[in-house]
């Protein structure tokens, strides 16, 4: 929260979630720039800074992809300004030339890279680590395991930067950007720098000739890290086992240890400094064990340079577990207290009596209907989706749907009626449909479909697009416009007009940037159901690349702003079983705010969940769902 | 005398669907034990729905050390939950003979539900279970006294006045209504504070 994360109350202390927690960590460090690419769990870090920007005096932004707001952030920093920039895990993917790169030139005012990873992938496609890339581009690298730490290592983290003239990056989770516990605030400063004059000869040059430049720092960082106060041992002088953990799995190897009463024979090393490892500092207490099990999340990342380090260590006798090779934990997926627990009391034979429970049979339990992501109700999506999938079944030619990432991703599940035959990343959808729609040539004569966001079309897909109409696929690219970054929380971005600061700005028109570059196009209102399924059909027809834009704004958005419409069953209208439509509006329209009264053998509108867009009534072929007041969608 | 914690740490399960506001009430929950000075962990999962999926928050409350944010298996002492067959899901994993379970009737269907290829089952069968898992249960209809006050959607705050009711919460109604007051203004919080007395007199009852 905003009055939270710029209180001027040291020593106060707030329930912080992780992420107003590293908020809190970029402000007491003084930054004057933030600039980010909406992620969950990322998200709500620059989100908030946007908010407090103009009373901080810092400039933040919400930048069309990762690459530019790193860059941002390196262009600030030559300025010798404190800048912050963040990501999701997926984004650290998408900065990989620009993250080794500037490794290799440097920094000049501190600059702190915070990557927030989702293990278990709970909302993204992937878990991927990104602690390999740390490694990769030689970058310091901090891990909080509690929010306290996420906020003290975010401003050590700048103080770093600029002693070694180097990016830090911080590595978050879901469980510490998405959690909530204490956090003590610090001081504010009171003045902020202003940015410096860069001279004729100053330099911030990324170029092979730095390479030794860039090995020294990570020494220097190695050196620094032998004495941080994020490492610490807690434990008997010579225990049985050491738990080596990092991140969210700190807390877990506490409890366990706690719950299965190991605190005489378990010792656990906390590093919250991952990459390089401080070697002499875990040297030292690795060789008062011979056992060690490694908990950390994803990746066995920490327990493969631990591996690397008894390798160099031949003093060291250490039978070493964690989740290579599944000794233990498992290899992929979240780790939790269970997991953590269960694997130490399988390693020390400690045996864990937990709460008495009963357990209903499976013949005696409730069957209870899994609860499948949808659409939300009245969302455009399922416009698009319905209308697209319908038009794909009733031309000729079986068609190939190309997906991308955002909400709509959904729609290769069931709440877009299975539409997708692709999916990969951000962009991928619309380059590989042009793959694809090259094919004609050799005979390929199916149509390609391919789908994107509007703010995944800013993002990646205008490279693609470029490319798609320099080589004249054959293909339509359809984008399902609803003004916002609706996924990650309703982030603004340039089509709209808005930036993260809460300044008007001119927007970018999506249709005059695909028009620029030559492609015909045209605009389209999914809502309109039955028109727009013609114009799709008649575009499927047509040669080379065509442009749809499905215009219509995010549901959720829309209905803040306008006077909700009331929308009803006619109960006299609605024939129930009998009508032949299969109970459309709420077996196949699928909508949470069309639901079947099953006492009456009736259509209804659940009240609560309907946002009133009415795009049931125009489908209803008994016209008995009707709408009445409110403001009409645009 | 103020009211103490039951356990320690004391496990606490706020679960619904996505939309239904229960991260919100999770915090303002957290907040309040934090301002008593209680070390207050709360983990959030609602993946990638926005709404219409299952959301779950943890709370776990001690005084002499921070937990981490999750629960494990079977050891949540209080699930409120704003959904039924969310409530009784959770259950499954997390409660035990004594775990305390407060749940609102009104159903929010699934998809499979509304498409017709699951049934919605009964409020009997799905209290029948959750009594034979848990230690006990209780039905308050959160969303329909919260619409009937004004607005379905302050159902949230609303059970948060019957979890501040328990005797096992160390906070008593003033805590609560003071984290309201922080975030809250003009007519949203007068409705809030209405809502979360009458959560408050549901569960004296």
């Amino acid at each position: 929260m905003e009055w939270m994360i710029t209180a001027d109350q040291p020593g106060k202390t707030y329930l912080m979630q992780g992420n107003e927690a590293v908020c809190r960590g970029a402000l007491e460090a003084g930054i004057r720039f933030a600039a980010a690419y909406p992620g969950s769990p990322s998200s709500e870090i620059l989100t908030m800074l946007g908010h407090v920007a103009e009373n901080m005096e810092l400039y933040a932004e919400w930048s069309t992809n990762e690459t530019c707001a790193l860059q941002a952030c390196l262009g600030a920093s030559f300025a010798k300004v404190r800048s912050l920039c963040v990501m999701k895990q997926n984004g650290l993917m998408v900065v990989g030339d620009a993250l080794h790169s500037a490794s290799l030139s440097g920094v000049k005012g501190g600059t702190v890279l915070v990557v927030a990873d989702d293990p278990s992938a709970h909302s993204s496609t992937n878990e991927f680590d990104s602690r390999h890339q740390a490694r990769s581009a030689a970058l310091p690298m901090l891990e909080p395991a509690n929010m306290q730490e996420a906020k003290d290592m975010v401003k050590w983290g700048f103080e770093l930067s600029e002693q070694l003239q180097q990016l830090v990056m911080v590595r978050s989770v879901t469980r510490i950007s998405h959690g909530r516990s204490s956090v003590t605030l610090g001081e504010l400063p009171a003045l902020k720098q202003p940015p410096a004059a860069i001279g004729e000869w100053d330099r911030l040059v990324a170029i092979n000739w730095f390479k030794d430049a860039q090995t020294a720092k990570i020494d220097q960082a190695r050196a620094i890290f032998e004495d941080s106060p994020f490492n610490s041992y807690k434990g008997p002088e010579n225990p049985d086992l050491i738990i080596v953990t990092c991140g969210s799995g700190w807390l877990y190897s506490m409890e366990a240890v706690e719950v299965l009463n190991l605190q005489d024979s378990v010792g656990i090393l906390k590093i919250g400094t991952t990459w390089p490892l401080p070697e002499n500092f875990i040297t030292r207490y690795l060789a008062r064990t011979n056992k060690v099990l490694v908990v950390e999340e994803v990746d066995p990342f920490l327990e493969q340079n631990v591996a690397n380090l008894i390798a160099y260590h031949p003093e060291l006798k250490i039978e070493l577990m964690g989740r290579h090779g599944q000794k233990v934990l498992p290899r992929n997926g979240e780790l939790n207290p269970d997991v953590v627990r269960n694997a130490l009391a399988q390693l020390t034979g400690a045996i864990y009596k937990g709460p008495e429970t009963v357990i209903v049979p499976p013949e005696e339990a409730v069957i209870l209907p899994p609860r499948e992501l949808t659409f939300c109700a009245g969302c455009p999506h399922r416009a698009s989706f319905f209308l697209l999938k319908q038009t794909l079944r009733i031309q000729e030619g079986q068609g190939v749907v190309m997906g991308d990432i955002g909400c709509y991703t959904m729609g290769g599940q069931r709440a877009g009626h299975y539409l997708f035959n692709f999916l990969c990343c951000m962009g991928a959808g619309i380059s590989a449909a042009e793959g694809l729609g090259q094919l004609t040539r050799f005979g390929f004569d199916q149509p390609v479909i391919a789908l994107a966001g509007d703010s995944t079309f800013f993002h990646t897909c205008m490279p693609a697009l470029v490319n798609a109409k320099f080589h004249d696929s054959n293909m339509l690219f359809v984008i399902l416009d609803n003004s916002a970054t609706a996924m990650t929380g309703f982030q603004p971005h340039p089509g709209i007009g808005l930036t993260a600061m809460g300044k008007s700005a001119q927007p970018v028109s999506i249709q005059k940037v695909v028009e620029a570059i030559g492609c015909p196009v045209t605009v389209a209102d999914p809502f309109n159901i039955a028109g727009t399924t013609e114009i799709v059909y008649e575009l499927l027809k047509q040669p080379g690349l065509k442009v749809l834009i499905l215009k219509q704004e995010c549901a959720t958005l829309a209905v803040r702003k306008r006077q909700k419409a009331r929308v009803w069953v006619e109960p006299d209208l609605c024939r129930g079983d009998e009508c032949g439509c299969g109970r459309f509006c709420s077996r196949v329209w699928g909508c949470p705010g069309n639901i079947w009264d099953y006492e009456a053998g009736k259509a209804k509108i659940d009240e609560v969940v309907c946002v009133g867009c009415g795009v049931c009534a125009t489908l209803c072929p008994a016209g008995a769902i009707k709408m009445e007041g409110g403001e009409a969608c645009e | 005398m103020s009211k103490q914690l039951a356990k320690d740490p004391l496990n606490i399960i706020i679960c619904g669907v996505g939309g239904q506001g229960n991260i919100l009430a999770a915090e303002l929950m957290a907040s309040a034990l934090v301002e008593k000075g209680y070390f207050t962990s709360v983990g959030e999962t609602y993946g990638a729905s926005q709404r219409g999926g299952s959301v779950m928050s943890h709370i776990r409350v001690s005084a002499s050390t921070e937990y981490g944010v999750l629960i494990p298996l079977r050891q949540a002492d209080i699930i409120v939950s704003f959904e039924p067959t969310d409530t009784l899901r959770v259950a499954r994993d997390y409660a035990n003979q004594t775990t305390i379970v407060i749940t609102d009737s009104r159903p929010n269907y699934p998809l499979g539900v509304l498409i017709g290829e699951a049934v919605y089952p009964s409020m009997e069968k799905i209290t029948e279970e959750l009594q034979k898992i848990s230690g006990s249960v209780q039905i308050i209809e959160a969303t329909r006294l919260a619409m009937d006050a004004g607005n379905s959607q302050a159902a949230n705050i609303l059970l948060m006045g019957s979890l501040t009711a328990l005797p096992q919460l160390p906070i008593d109604a003033d805590d609560f209504e003071r984290m309201l007051e922080q975030r809250f203004f003009g007519q949203t919080l007068e409705l809030n504070r209405k809502v979360f007395k009458l959560g408050y007199e549901q569960e004296e009852k």
